[in-house]
C-alpha cells in the first residue's frame, strides 16, 4: 500500500521538476521538441533507477561500514558518470539506433541533478532496496511527465506571436511556472 | 584575452543564469530569500574558484579520456570541504540550503567552465573567470532571491517593510519559475541582447 | 590540452591519484569539522530541550523503543535537586506533507505535556511551517495539553487538537509525532525515574 504513496507522491504531488527544482537544465534545453523529450525521460529513468540501487548498495555496504559517509557526495557522483559511460558504451553496441535518437543527451546526463538528486533522497527518507528503487522509477516517470507536457506547449509556443523581449527561455519560464501551479493542486493528495 | 574582458563577460555579457541559462537548479531551489540567494551564491563562487583553479593546475596530467571524471573529483572535493565547513561554522544557512549543497557538484556551471575554459588557459585567466562567473551567478541569485523575498514575504534580507504574511506563490515553485522569467527578460533588455 | 597519453594505464593511475588525493583532503577537513558539527547539534539540542521542561540542573539520556519500533526515541530526564520535574523526548514523524519531522516534545512527570517545540522538517513555507514557534502560536495549544484525558489527534479527525488551515497533512503528522513520544513515555516511565539515585 505504501508503494502507491511512494508513486503518487513522486509522479505528481512531489514532481521532481516542478516541485522540487532539480533536473531543471536538461528541462528547459531538451524541451524544444517533444521527441528529443521522449528520448531524454527514456534515459533519465534508465540512469536514474540504476544510479539509486548501486549507490543504496555503496552507502550501507560500504560507506557507513567504514565510517566514511563523508565521501557520499564523491562516490554517488563517480558512480553516475561511470554508469553514464557504461550505459553509452553498451549502448552503441546493442542499439546504434537508440544511441543515435539519444545523441548528445546521453552524456548530459551525468550533470542531471535529478539523478544526484533522486539518489541523496533515498538515502534520506531511508528506504530499502526496492523502496528505492520504486523511487526512482516513479520520479523518472515524474520527470518524463513534465518535461513532455513542457515540450507540446512550447512546440505551440513557437508559433504564436510574441513581444520580442519574451520570446525563447523568458516565456518558457513562465510557462513551466504556470505547469508547477497546476501541479501544485496534486497537493494534499496523498 | 584581457583579464577585465573575462570579468565584465562573465558578470554581464554572459551572465551564467540569465543568458547561459546554466545551474538553473539552485536558482529556482534556494532563492527563497536574498540571504539564502547570496549565500547560495558564494559557496558555489568558492567551488568555482578553486576547481578553476586546480584544473587550470593540473590540466596537462590528466589524458583526455578520463578529464570529465576527474573535473568531476575536483569539484566534488571542494563541495564536500564546504559542506562540513558550512555544517560547522554556518549551520542557519547550511539548514537554509539543504540539499542543494551536495548538489554544487552537477551544476553544469561549474563543469562547464572546467571543461571550456579551465582546462585550456592558464591559471591567472581561469580564476579570474571562476571568480567572474560566480560574481554573476551570485549576482542572478540574490536578485531573484530578493524579488521572491519582496512579493512573497514582505521583507528583505530579513528585514520586514509591510505588514502581513506576503504573496504565498512567490516563495513556492511557481513563483520561482515566472520570477526567474520575468527578471531574465528584463536583463537581456537592459544589457541589449534584445 | 591533455599532454598525456589516453592509455588504459595512464587513465586508471591518474584517476587514482587524483581522487586518492582528494579522499586524504576530505579527511583532513572532515577532522577539522567534526568537532564543531558535533558541539553545534548538541547545542541545539540543549536548547530545544530547555524549552519544552522547566528549569532542572541535571539531565540524564536514554533511549526507548516506541510501541510500533523502527528508530528508538531519546529521551531526557530532566532533574532538579534530585526530583524528576520533565521528560524531553525528541520523537519524529515520516507522515508529513515532505517526509520527516522531528520534535522535542516535553512532559511533566505526571504525563501532561509541557511545550513541543519543532526540530527539523521540510513542510512547505507559509503553509505546514507553522509548526514552527516562531511563525505561529499553533503548537501553543499543546501546552498542559493531558494526553490521558485527551486525544492527540486532529479535531477534524475525532480528537482534540486544532487544524493548521490549509495544512492537514502537516498537522496530523505531528500530532502522530507527540503521541508516538507520549505512547512511548507511558510505556516506560517508571518509580525509579523520578528521582536521581546517586
Amino acid at each position: 500500500m505504501e508503494y502507491i504513496f511512494i508513486i503518487i507522491g513522486a509522479i505528481f504531488v512531489n514532481n521532481i521538476v516542478l516541485a522540487q527544482f532539480l533536473g531543471i537544465c536538461p528541462y528547459m534545453g531538451v524541451s524544444a521538441k517533444v521527441s528529443s523529450s521522449i528520448g531524454m525521460s527514456g534515459a533519465v529513468m534508465f540512469v536514474m533507477t540504476l544510479a539509486t540501487i548501486v549507490t543504496y548498495l555503496i552507502y550501507n555496504f560500504i560507506l557507513i561500514p567504514l565510517d566514511i559517509t563523508f565521501l557520499q557526495t564523491i562516490s554517488y557522483i563517480l558512480v553516475i558518470s561511470s554508469l553514464v559511460q557504461m550505459v553509452e558504451i553498451i549502448l552503441k553496441k546493442v542499439s546504434p539506433a537508440l544511441y543515435q535518437a539519444l545523441g548528445i543527451f546521453l552524456p548530459l546526463m551525468t550533470t542531471n541533478c535529478a539523478i544526484l538528486g533522486v539518489t541523496l533522497l533515498a538515502v534520506q527518507n531511508e528506504f530499502h532496496l526496492i523502496q528505492g528503487a520504486v523511487f526512482a522509477i516513479s520520479h523518472a516517470i515524474g520527470f518524463g511527465l513534465a518535461i513532455i507536457l513542457f515540450a507540446g506547449i512550447r512546440e505551440q509556443l513557437d508559433l504564436v506571436n510574441m513581444p520580442k523581449g519574451m520570446r525563447g527561455a523568458p516565456a518558457a519560464l513562465v510557462v513551466a511556472g504556470i505547469l508547477a501551479l497546476a501541479f501544485m493542486g496534486f497537493a494534499g493528495l496523498v | 584575452m584581457n583579464k577585465i574582458e573575462i570579468l565584465k563577460k562573465g558578470i554581464i555579457k554572459d551572465n551564467p543564469v540569465f543568458v547561459l541559462l546554466l545551474g538553473l537548479c539552485p536558482v529556482l531551489g534556494v532563492t527563497t530569500s536574498a540571504f539564502n540567494g547570496f549565500g547560495m551564491g558564494m559557496a558555489t563562487t568558492f567551488v568555482l574558484f578553486m576547481s578553476n583553479f586546480v584544473v587550470s593546475i593540473i590540466k596537462d596530467f590528466i589524458p583526455a579520456k578520463v578529464r570529465i571524471p576527474s573535473f568531476i573529483v575536483v569539484i566534488a572535493s571542494f563541495v564536500t570541504i564546504t559542506e562540513l565547513v558550512m555544517e560547522a561554522f554556518l549551520p542557519d544557512l547550511f539548514d537554509a540550503l539543504g540539499l542543494f549543497i551536495p548538489l554544487i557538484v552537477v551544476n553544469c556551471l561549474i563543469l562547464g567552465r572546467s571543461e571550456a575554459f579551465a582546462s585550456k588557459n592558464d591559471t591567472f585567466s581561469a580564476v579570474t573567470d571562476g571568480l567572474a562567473m560566480g560574481i554573476g551567478f551570485t549576482l542572478a541569485l540574490t536578485a531573484l532571491g530578493g524579488f521572491r523575498e519582496i512579493l512573497g514575504s514582505y521583507s528583505l534580507f530579513g528585514y520586514s517593510f509591510i505588514e502581513g504574511d506576503g504573496m504565498l506563490v512567490f516563495v513556492l515553485a511557481p513563483g520561482a519559475f515566472i520570477g526567474l522569467g520575468y527578471l531574465t527578460a528584463i536583463f537581456l533588455k537592459i544589457i541589449g541582447e534584445r | 590540452m591533455a599532454k598525456k597519453e589516453s592509455t588504459f594505464s595512464n587513465m586508471v593511475l591518474t584517476l587514482f591519484l587524483i581522487t586518492a588525493c582528494a579522499a586524504l583532503a576530505l579527511a583532513m577537513v572532515y577532522n577539522v569539522t567534526k568537532g564543531p558539527i558535533e558541539r553545534g547539534k548538541i547545542e541545539r539540542r540543549q536548547a530545544a530541550i530547555s524549552l519544552v521542561v522547566p528549569e532542572f540542573d541535571t539531565l540524564v539520556t536514554e533511549k526507548f523503543m516506541p510501541p510500533e519500533a523502527a528508530d528508538s526515541l531519546d529521551f531526557n530526564f530532566a532533574y532538579k535537586n534530585g526530583e524528576l520535574v520533565g521528560i524531553a523526548v525528541q520523537t519524529f514523524t515520516n507522515q508529513g506533507f515532505s517526509g520527516y519531522i522531528s520534535a522535542m516534545v516535553g512532559f511533566y512527570p505526571d504525563k501532561r505535556i509541557y511545550d513541543v517545540v519543532s526540530l527539523e522538517h521540510a513542510e512547505t513555507p507559509g503553509l505546514g511551517d507553522k509548526i514552527e514557534k516562531d511563525k505561529s502560536d499553533w503548537s501553543d495549544q499543546f501546552r498542559d495539553f493531558d494526553p490521558t484525558e485527551k486525544q492527540l489527534r486532529l479535531k477534524s479527525n475525532r480528537g482534540d487538537v486544532d487544524g493548521i488551515t490549509a495544512a492537514t497533512i502537516t498537522a496530523e503528522a505531528y500530532c502522530d509525532a507527540i503521541d508516538r513520544a507520549y505512547k512511548t513515555l507511558e510505556e516506560n516511565l517508571e518509580e525509579r525515574h523520578l528521582s536521581m539515585e546517586e
